[in-house]
């Protein structure tokens, strides 16, 4: 295959990356915008969606393509629960602090990991994607699988920029992230909006898991990568900024796909943290972000 | 600080380095084996206590100094022949190079953002082991032959792989470690570095430096948690990369919330009490991992000051 071809295979591979890194990453980054506090948990959270998505097609049984849409409803919502759930026991009795909620969270990382280890086993279970369909390009033909992740990575992530400025419940957050207390003196129900924001960070990151077990595999321990690669992502857009993360999911998505093509991709991942602790030290609101308040 | 608590003090920490002592003729096998690798990694825990019970500074990178010392040493042994007290300085002198890098660094930034710098810095780490697989052995590690691992001073020569040696090394090494951290906890430093962990900005209002002690106390731990690395690959002769994982950077936090932060004594009953309970789980369940999610979870929810912690509150108040 020659460069150009080569190329555009790289990036198509890299835009992939990017949706789910892009969906992970913005559940990441709402828990810390809005609640500020790190949950250390996210890629066991991401984990669990996969693992869910191959119990749910499996149990079900019937066409590949019912399976997956019964898997895409259900196992956000199970992870949604689970992720509420550990918010009231543990993180609402710490009051948020942060340096408490991230041993805590480690915690629960340890706790998911282990479970998923004990109940669902060693083993990398594949999950039928729902169609098969190839696009035939002039030089390779591409899954239309992998095309539609990017499209409904890009439609959700879209719905949820029109919740976050359009709707009631966004301004509710919004005000929630800029002046905790006067938004509860204003008669916001704070409490009830943490609990929102860290269940529906966990179910944007259990959505991304769906969307790319078919390709990839369940396995318990998938989630260090995607925590790893969102820490960087969150990071890079400026913590709490929804534009800078979606930026930030594209070049690391597409410079992960390139350079781990080209290159050999521990030194790729390498040269990816190192830099990217480098930008935490040498400007930390981030390279979109504006100044923390 | 009067004279007759100078001496109380004194008086507890000698004691309990003369009761480890006792123990090394007193244990059966099985303990006495679990107790010299508990002593070092209580060192490692003593260093990690000393920047985060002390200075208030939590860093989720401390597996990079402890395989600094561990690597430092164990690529000194293996590659450039070096005897066991060479490797051990080089160990030393890798972990405080490490840490004054990763301080300078890493304290520009504080709270959240210093966490995962650290723990950032800890992956570069683990991931440049094993890309020089060549010679770090990456994933399987690197194991130090016997012939290696004599100590020789003066005329007499000691077998680091003998047990009773083994535990009287790693209980001299924990010692001085101990007795150390006494010292500077005790000095205006020590003192200092509790301000700054109290309120940064009225310390530097003081007039004092805190980046230059905050960096002081980075550079310290680093050192301590470089020795008990390099003492555990002279100890017991493996090098191997989990040393640099995340989990290496989460324990001595476990061990020292566990025992007590801030507290001289804490890292040692902390690990002590979490190395038994995870030994003694994991003999009836392959699932230790969910029992160091528990615990933790359910000390920074009930206990934040752990064991020794709770015990200074409540009935010794003259605990250092």
């Amino acid at each position: 295959m020659a460069f150009g071809p080569h190329l555009l295979l790289a990036t198509l591979e890299g835009l992939v990356t990017a949706a789910v890194l892009a969906l992970t990453a913005l559940g990441l980054s709402l828990v810390f915008g809005v609640m500020r506090i790190v949950n250390v948990a996210h890629g066991e959270f991401f984990m669990l969606g996969a693992v869910l998505a191959w119990a749910v097609a499996t149990t079900l049984g019937a066409h590949p393509a019912i399976g997956f849409v019964a898997a895409l409803v259900v196992a956000p919502l199970v992870v949604g629960a689970i992720a509420l759930l550990s918010e009231r026991l543990v993180l609402r009795r710490l009051n948020y602090d942060p340096e408490a909620t991230i041993v805590a969270t480690i915690g629960l990382l340890y706790i998911i990991q282990q479970l998923a280890l004990s109940l669902y086993g060693p083993e990398a279970r594949p999950v039928t994607p729902p169609f098969n369909y190839r696009v035939l390009l002039p030089w390779f033909g591409y899954s239309g699988y992998k095309l539609s992740i990017i499209a409904a990575s890009g439609l959700l992530l879209v719905a949820t920029w029109l919740v976050l400025t359009r709707t009631k419940i966004g301004l509710v957050m919004r005000a929630t992230q800029y002046d905790r207390e006067m938004a509860q003196a204003f008669a916001i129900p704070v409490e009830r909006v943490y609990a929102g924001v860290f269940a529906l960070g966990a179910m944007l990151a259990a959505f991304a898991a769906v969307l790319i077990v078919p390709i990839s595999q369940a396995h318990y321990l998938m989630g260090q990568d995607p925590l790893l690669l969102s820490f960087i992502v969150v990071i890079i857009g400026g913590l709490g900024s929804l534009r800078g993360t979606v930026l930030a999911a594209l070049i690391i998505g597409l410079s992960d796909g390139i350079v781990s093509m080209f290159f050999s991709p521990t030194l790729a991942k390498l040269i990816a943290t190192l830099v990217v602790a480098m930008v935490l030290v040498f400007r930390p609101q981030g390279l979109f972000g504006t100044v923390a308040r | 600080m009067t004279e007759a608590s100078t001496a109380r003090i004194y008086g507890l920490h000698i004691a309990v380095v003369a009761v480890l002592f006792a123990l090394n003729f007193l244990l059966p096998d099985y303990h006495h084996g679990l107790f010299a690798r508990i002593l070092v990694l209580a060192t490692f825990a003593m260093g990690y206590n000393l920047l985060f019970g002390y200075a208030g500074l939590l860093s989720l990178g401390h597996a990079m100094f402890f395989a600094a010392g561990l690597y430092g040493s164990g690529l000194a042994i293996t590659n450039l022949g070096f005897g066991v007290v060479a490797a051990f300085i080089a160990g030393l002198g890798c972990g405080a190079l490490l840490s004054l890098i990763v301080g300078l660094l890493a304290l520009r930034t504080s709270g959240v953002a210093f966490m995962i710098v650290t723990m950032m810095f800890a992956q570069a780490v683990l991931l440049t082991i094993v890309y020089f697989n060549q010679w770090t052995g990456g994933d399987q590690g690197l194991v130090l032959q016997q012939a290696s691992r004599i100590l020789t001073v003066g005329g007499a020569s000691f077998d680091l792989t003998a047990p009773a040696v083994r535990y009287l090394a790693a209980l001299a090494l924990f010692a001085i470690v101990l007795f150390l951290t006494l010292a500077i906890v005790r000095s205006r430093f020590g003192r200092v570095l509790v301000a700054i962990r109290e309120n940064e900005e009225r310390t530097r209002m003081l007039g004092y430096d805190t980046f230059a002690n905050k960096l002081a106390a980075v550079v310290l731990s680093g050192v301590f948690c470089a020795a008990a690395g390099a003492a555990y690959a002279l100890l017991f002769g493996y090098v191997g990369s989990n040393f640099a994982s995340v989990q290496y950077s989460i324990l001595p936090l476990l061990w020292v919330l566990a025992g007590g932060a801030a507290t001289t004594l804490g890292p040692v009953i902390g690990t002590l009490f979490i190395y038994y309970v995870t030994d003694i789980a994991s003999s009836y369940t392959s699932a230790w991992l969910l029992i160091v999610g528990v615990a933790l979870i359910l000390l920074v929810l009930f206990a934040p000051k752990g064991i020794l912690g709770a015990v200074r509150k409540r009935w010794i108040g003259w605990l250092p």
